[in-house]
């Protein structure tokens, strides 16, 4: 059972990572690209580098940490006009050689000795030349906090016998959500009933002021006077406000949606996926330090990041832009005849979803450094697995894809190591043989489940 | 009287003998390195160690391996000076950050921690160079020829598939690797006859080509699979193949025979003898390969097939079998070129040396015209050349590669359809 148990736990850290994260929102991005869009983009590491390095070498030159991170999203806006124009009126197949192509020129020219000085050649940019602006945004104070703080060492002396519970509890509760999910998906029809304009605007502003509130209780509870750094200030804002959002919308969503069985439906499953996050903190407590360069501002900024990347295409999506998109994946001839301009609505699919890739590659390098190696070929095709595990073109996929990417090979390399005899497999070997698995997995997940996990199979026979 | 010996080997170690330093946590830093580098060490050099105000900490020098090992007990910044080294070498200049007062290189130690400066060298007069701009141009023409012809035994196959089966496929490359690694465990490992291993290795990977087409292609172009899905599916093999190349042969790189090969001197050209052993067999492999496309009714069968599959089909033609022999060829071609590739070029096979020329692959079939095999073959000899000139004419380093990919997305714009494809709408 103790074997079992941190296996488990290493699995939870993995998925709970920064990098995690940081790989979701470029896997969002890639979305937009691949499944809404049916563009091939295999450069999607490209995109990450070029907004890691634009993000990181501006702030190397002392520029603020706001300005560097628009230079990165321009860094990646410039290169999608490179990789689009001569490519996009052009059949699928030679975006995905010239994006996979230019990715990689990017990686080489990055660990150029010539570039040295900017991008630090092959050894890459250390992170402590540019996490400082980041870090000192930072209002969750110093120390180690250990989430949740109430956890199974509180009940019966962290006995084994608890902590089992409550796996068997967040086991249940996913289980649960997952049946009430498929049952409501074979149902169908929309279960959100429309809200009125008066409501809407009395819930954002109670919002905005709970945010604020929060803004100037928070840090006081955080034993730490950030008071004198205002964006620490607006950025606390931004994130306490949208939490409010989330939650008041969440609930006011909940309360209207009680009504009707299929609604209650939705809510229990709601409060099941509540559940089961808790659990996972319950049973498998993470600490780590507060602020710090892998602590939990890191995560909460990262995992933050991802939230709104998700409803910004949410909301993307369900434009009358978003059936654009949609429409030039499944036919582009039809959607020219109605006199759309396909070439256009390409471009900007592009420019969006390599502007999340970017986004994406500034979070990951938060945690380590800017290395060109650590963003080649092999992590766009994690993207692409993670992405049709999860499910193209839908809102979620993407985000749950990621989680699951990152954690099963974290729990093959554990499991097996810890179960196959080192005469079989050594444990250099374990880790080769998870990304072994990744490989076959993409193979079947492709071949027998296109759709993906969340995926809706009529929508994607994404054929470009 | 027996553990005298030992008692001796344990005892100090003689003068000037680098010591090995651990650095331990608070305690104790290290600066460690070579000289040179590991294959190329130089001996025989004082290497001083001196704090951040130019005061002597320690001092050594170098034996045959060139390694050098100084221990420090407080962080900080500190300098390495080199000496006087020997036959008109000297350390080259590191980045400017890192410069320190008289040719020195600066170090930041940390406790705990060990820090290895870069002590390169070069030779004085590097850049007038021993041989004159001409000479190194021929010898660039020469190795880029070599490249080229190694490069079109894959891209040919690549191509191939391309045309009858309108598949990209990514784990092209792992069939190249696969030569190289099926070569080193037949010569090196088994000890085999290189040039038996060579046939060998050559079947061996053509059977490779048969198994996968029966087992995977073959059942989903049955079922119907789209050309993105099977394309994402090479992908997945090709991760899967490089890691199960890692399983079993490890990280490092392999030789496939353990000896050196002699070199040849054709004027100006310096070429071992096996690679022009190398560019003779591919001339010859691809010659056939397009003799029998042209002049047989195999080859006839291909190209109606590439062509028009349906048609093709309907005119009484086995397209199954046609592709069938197509994957086995492709793969086959593609582990002859791995071996001569392990052989000549990278002077040995690693788990990752197809996927660092797949881009190259790609980019010679794109150039010479998606489909077309004769189009691969020219492509894949102006890829060759363009990335072995690029060298010489003033690309530094890993950018030669990029050279190649700049060229390949500059011709999409000017003209999508390769060099030898047919001016097609492909939009």
């Amino acid at each position: 059972m103790d074997t079992i148990l941190s296996i488990l736990n290493a699995t939870m850290r993995e998925a709970i990572a920064p990098n995690t994260a940081a790989v979701a929102i470029a896997v969002i991005g890639l979305n937009i690209h691949f499944g809404f869009t049916g563009l091939l983009n295999i450069g999607q590491a490209g995109y990450m580098l070029l907004g890691a390095y634009g993000m990181a070498i501006s702030i190397t030159y002392d520029i603020p940490l706001l300005f560097a991170v628009l230079i990165g999203f321009v860094v990646s806006f410039v290169f999608s006009l490179i990789l689009g124009l001569p490519t996009l009126k052009l059949r699928g197949d030679y975006l995905a050689i010239v994006t996979i192509s230019a990715a990689e020129i990017v990686r080489y020219s990055g660990r150029l000795a010539a570039f040295e000085d900017f991008t630090g050649g092959s050894q890459g940019i250390f992170g402590k030349d540019y996490q400082g602006p980041f870090i000192s945004l930072s209002f969750l104070g110093s120390g180690r906090l250990t989430l949740l703080e109430f956890n199974y060492t509180d009940v019966a002396d962290g006995a084994r016998w608890v902590q089992v519970l409550g796996l068997v509890v967040l086991i249940g509760a996913i289980v649960g959500a997952v049946v009430l999910l498929r049952s409501l998906k074979a149902a169908g029809g929309a279960v959100l009933a429309p809200t009125s304009s008066t409501l809407r605007r009395a819930l954002v502003a109670v919002a905005l002021v709970l945010g604020a509130i929060l803004t100037v209780v928070v840090p006081a509870y955080a034993d730490r006077d950030t008071a004198t750094d205002i964006f620490s200030r607006v950025v606390a804002f931004v994130i306490f406000s949208s939490l409010m959002l989330a939650v008041l919308f969440g609930g006011q969503a909940a309360y209207a949606a009680w009504k009707t069985s299929k609604g209650r439906k939705a809510v229990l499953a709601g409060v099941l996926i509540l559940v089961a996050v808790l659990g996972i903190f319950f049973t498998f407590p993470k600490t780590y330090d507060r602020t710090g360069v892998d602590g939990w501002w890191v995560r909460m900024i990262a995992w933050f990041i991802v939230g709104l990347s998700c409803a910004v295409v949410f909301l993307l999506v369900r434009s009358p832009w978003g059936r654009l998109l949609r429409g030039v994946r499944e036919d582009e001839d039809a959607m020219r005849s109605l006199g759309k301009n396909v070439f256009a609505i390409k471009m900007q699919a592009l420019i969006i979803g390599g502007m999340f890739g970017s986004l994406g590659g500034m979070v990951y390098v938060l945690t380590g450094t800017v290395q060109a190696d650590s963003m080649g070929r092999s992590l766009t095709f994690f993207a692409y697995t993670a992405l049709l595990l999860g499910g193209a073109a839908t809102i979620f996929g993407p985000v749950l894809g990621t989680i699951i990417f990152f954690s099963a090979r974290i729990l093959i390399r554990e499991a097996s190591g810890a179960y196959i005899p080192d005469a079989i497999m050594t444990n250099s070997q374990t880790e080769q043989f998870s990304y072994v698995v990744v490989g076959v997995g993409l193979m079947l997940l492709v071949i027998f489940r296109p759709q993906g996990i969340l995926g809706n199979k009529r929508e994607l026979r994404f054929n470009v | 009287m027996l553990l005298a010996p030992l008692a001796l080997l344990m005892g100090a170690p003689p003068a000037n003998a680098v010591v090995l330093c651990l650095a331990q946590a608070d305690q104790t830093g290290c600066v460690t390195g070579t000289v040179g580098n590991r294959a190329n060490p130089v001996e025989g050099v004082e290497v001083t160690l001196l704090d951040a105000d130019g005061v002597e900490v320690d001092s050594l020098t170098t034996e045959a391996d060139g390694k050098f090992s100084f221990q420090v007990t407080e962080a900080g910044d500190y300098l390495v000076s080199v000496g006087e080294l020997p036959d008109g070498l000297e350390v080259r200049p590191p980045a400017e950050r890192f410069q320190g007062p008289d040719g020195s290189i600066k170090v930041t130690v940390a406790l705990g921690g060990s820090v290895s400066p870069d002590l390169n060298v070069r030779s004085v007069d590097f850049d007038a160079g021993g041989d004159s701009f001409g000479d190194q141009i021929i010898q660039s023409i020469a190795q880029g020829l070599r490249l080229g012809l190694l490069l079109a035994l894959a891209s040919v196959g690549l191509s191939l598939i391309y045309g009858t089966t309108g598949l990209s496929n990514f784990a092209h490359a792992e069939q190249v690797t696969l030569g190289g690694m099926v070569a080193y465990g037949l010569c090196n490992v088994a000890g085999i006859n290189l040039w038996v291993g060579i046939v060998l290795t050559t079947l061996i990977c053509g059977f490779s080509g048969f198994l996968q087409d029966f087992v995977m292609w073959k059942p989903l172009r049955k079922r119907g699979l789209g050309l993105t899905q099977m394309m994402i599916v090479t992908i997945g093999l090709s991760l899967a193949a490089q890691y199960a190349f890692q399983y079993f042969v490890g990280a490092s790189q392999q030789k496939v025979v353990v000896r050196n090969f002699d070199v040849v001197e054709l004027g100006p050209i310096r070429l071992t003898g096996m690679s022009f052993v190398a560019m003779g067999v591919a001339l010859v492999a691809i010659g056939i390969v397009g003799y029998v496309l042209l002049y047989t009714r195999v080859g006839q069968a291909t190209r109606a097939v590439s062509d028009n599959p349906a048609l093709a089909a309907a005119s009484g033609i086995d397209v199954d079998k046609i592709i069938r022999m197509v994957w086995i060829v492709a793969a086959g071609l593609a582990g002859l070129g791995g071996v001569f590739y392990a052989l000549v070029v990278s002077n040995g096979i690693r788990w990752d040396t197809g996927m660092q020329i797949l881009l190259l692959l790609f980019a010679a079939v794109t150039l010479g015209g998606l489909g077309t095999a004769f189009g691969a073959f020219v492509g894949a000899i102006i890829i060759g050349l363009v990335v072995e000139l690029a060298g010489p004419l003033g690309a530094p380093g890993d950018l030669k590669y990029a050279v190649a990919l700049v060229i390949l997305i500059v011709l999409l714009m000017v003209r999508p359809q390769g060099l030898l494809g047919r001016a097609a709408r492909v939009g």
